[in-house]
């Protein structure tokens, strides 16, 4: 079913409503990676609002769709979304990153309810969505997993290597995301660590590839049901997006991996989302 | 599940550790339509490939790729399968380590790693197919039972035991051409509690492993020619570590020596001295294993030799150590 104009409208308001909900928590903590949270909402928004098979109130149900944030750092932009959709309460969130809080940044799959698989070193991700989807075939099951990796992540050999294996296997019940925000800690993809040709290395690697504007709901919803739909290989969702994303004095600026908010910044950032939510509602109208 | 089991499928005399294995895997995967396998081109070495061939459909190479192997073994656990993982200790403890650390023992998922041609038993290989550092690294790892059978017997003792024992474990065996120390299966294997496989009173030998033959034999020889009561300890779970049995040692016999195929740091002898350390108590004690060095090549019985881990090293260490005159020195017998 192709994203209707409402569920669009819908799917802005979540995302505005996640992207202040990062802000909050970012302050709350006094510190958060805000940028590479920003850049991946509208995946996780459609993903948690419109495709995934989940259900909040039983958490481990055996036929759920399962989630794997292979960019552990983007906890911050995760944890919100889980509470939102009532994993738990959100103000628990005040406690992030807190002393003895089951919060860390990077999340914990074993205190933090909705978090199918504990992650933040990179590179571990795509192995562990590999195997899930493997089990998921040895048990004859029909739920779907979902990985979402960072670009920079992607010099990590592991995801090569599960690569390998995803092609190998023919996973097609494994979808993947790659937040292409071309941003890193030290620079940009490029300065860093050349990744380009990036679509051709993935079709190398046996995936079939969408390359889309990963801030473009209908956009991200065709590739996935596409994804959906896809029998022969695994299916990876290239989709172009920008670090810090909503907030104009963050995005695109490599200095917003992780930062820290005063009630000053607070104010501009979620005015600044708050433009960002207008200008889309009008362009739909 | 496997509670009891009283089946061998295999024999003793003619099959290695590794043979065993996957024996004993191929009837459990008959039992247990939960347990999976995984290897990384190493089916065949490792002999999970009898596994593989049985049960195509549960079974999964993934080339040569060891942190992706651990990742998809993680991944497969947490499913609700079981996976048993294997390929060599050295591409287990260390190329897979942080996969191992942080996929599977942090998330403490039911994955099973049998890891062979661990210590120094691929001798020819060289340093890089060495392991001799495994249970340092393994036991350093929250959520993680490290566990070296004796031989063949035990290996399949402890993969037995280890399906229905909750959480990682990682068992080590050699490559496959270690003499047999148990006849047959009728003891009592738990994980976690030493085997005591020749009484004394004088002083008390803590092993695992290829170990723990040796010092059998050299308690005999002991016994005959030196009137040596000599207690060997089979401490085939290094973790949990049979504290209770440390301490026994401690108190009956007052000198203790460890002997492991691995390096004295970290590893067995470290674990036990921490026991002896914390409690207070004096006790003479030394440790063997390989020094602190990168260990010659050479046949694992020559190197096992070369460290005085043979029979004959056994014995000597075992002289040595009673002329140390702790005793007669001090008031060791006052707690501190």
């Amino acid at each position: 079913m192709p994203v209707t104009d409402q569920e669009i409208k819908v799917l802005h308001e979540k995302a505005c409503q996640l992207r202040k909900d990062i802000i909050d928590i970012t302050y709350w903590a006094g510190g958060a990676h805000i940028g590479g949270a920003m850049s991946m909402v509208e995946i996780l928004i459609l993903l948690y609002y419109k495709y995934m098979k989940i259900d909040p109130k039983n958490p481990t149900w055996k036929e759920r769709d399962r989630m794997v944030l292979s960019k552990g750092h983007g906890g911050v932009g995760y944890a919100p979304l889980l509470a939102r959709k009532g994993y738990f309460d959100f103000q628990d969130l005040k406690e992030f990153n807190k002393f003895k809080s089951p919060f860390g940044m990077h999340l914990d799959s074993l205190k933090v309810k909705g978090v199918d698989v504990s992650t933040g070193s990179l590179g571990h991700g795509l192995p562990m969505a590999v195997g899930m989807s493997l089990g998921a075939r040895v048990q004859k099951q029909s739920w779907l997993t979902y990985c979402i990796l960072g670009d920079g992540e992607c010099n990590e050999g592991s995801i090569w290597e599960a690569a390998m294996a995803a092609s190998h296997f023919k996973l097609t019940n494994l979808i993947t995301f790659v937040d292409r925000n071309r941003l890193m800690i030290d620079g940009t993809t490029e300065e860093i660590m050349g990744l380009e040709p990036f679509v051709d290395k993935w079709k190398a690697f046996g995936f079939v590839v969408k390359e889309v504007d990963g801030h473009n709901f209908t956009a991200l919803a065709d590739a996935i049901e596409s994804a959906q739909k896809e029998t022969k290989a695994p299916v990876v969702i290239i989709a172009n997006t920008f670090k810090g994303k909503g907030v104009d004095f963050m995005e695109n600026n490599v200095k917003w991996h992780y930062g820290g908010l005063d009630t000053d910044l607070v104010e501009k950032a979620k005015a600044s989302v708050d433009r960002m939510y207008e200008q889309a509602i009008n362009l739909k109208k | 599940m496997t509670e009891g089991l009283t089946w061998t499928v295999y024999d003793a005399d003619t099959m290695t550790q590794s043979e065993i294995y996957g024996e004993v895997l191929c009837r459990l995967g008959e039992e247990n339509p939960r347990i999976v396998g995984l290897s990384a081109d190493l089916a065949n070495s490792t002999k999970i490939g009898k596994f593989g061939k049985k049960f195509p459909d549960r079974f999964f190479n993934v080339g040569i790729a060891e942190q992706n192997l651990f990742g998809v073994a993680a991944g497969l656990a947490k499913t609700g399968l079981i996976p048993f993982v294997s390929t060599m200790a050295a591409f287990t403890a260390m190329r897979g380590a942080e996969q191992v650390r942080t996929d599977i023992c942090y998330q403490n998922l039911n994955c099973k790693i049998i890891a062979t041609h661990a210590g120094t038993s691929f001798g020819s290989a060289g340093t890089t197919h060495h392991c001799t550092e495994d249970l340092a690294i393994m036991r350093s790892f929250a959520n993680m039972t490290v566990i070296a059978p004796a031989d063949g017997i035990e290996t399949a003792k402890a993969v037995k035991a280890c399906v229905d024992y909750p959480g990682p474990v990682y068992i080590r065996i050699g490559r496959g051409f270690e003499p047999k120390f148990y006849e047959n299966e009728e003891y009592d294997f738990q994980i976690g509690k030493a085997i005591e496989v020749n009484p004394g009173t004088d002083i008390t030998l803590i092993c695992c492993g290829v170990t723990v033959l040796q010092a059998a034999e050299a308690a005999k020889f002991l016994k005959e020619n030196d009137d040596l009561s000599v207690r060997v300890l089979n401490m085939h779970t290094i973790k949990p570590l049979d504290e209770e049995a440390v301490m026994a040692a401690v108190t009956d016999t007052r000198r203790i020596i460890t002997f492991e195929d691995h390096t004295i740091l970290g590893g067995l002898g470290s674990a036990v001295a921490d026991v002896i350390a914390a409690s207070g108590k004096g006790c003479a004690f030394s440790k063997v294993g390989i020094p602190d060095c990168y260990c010659i090549v050479g046949y694992p019985e020559d190197l096992c030799s070369h460290y005085k881990l043979d029979t004959d090293g056994i014995i000597d260490k075992v002289r040595e150590v009673m002329k140390m005159d702790f005793e007669e020195a001090d008031d060791w017998e006052d707690e501190v």
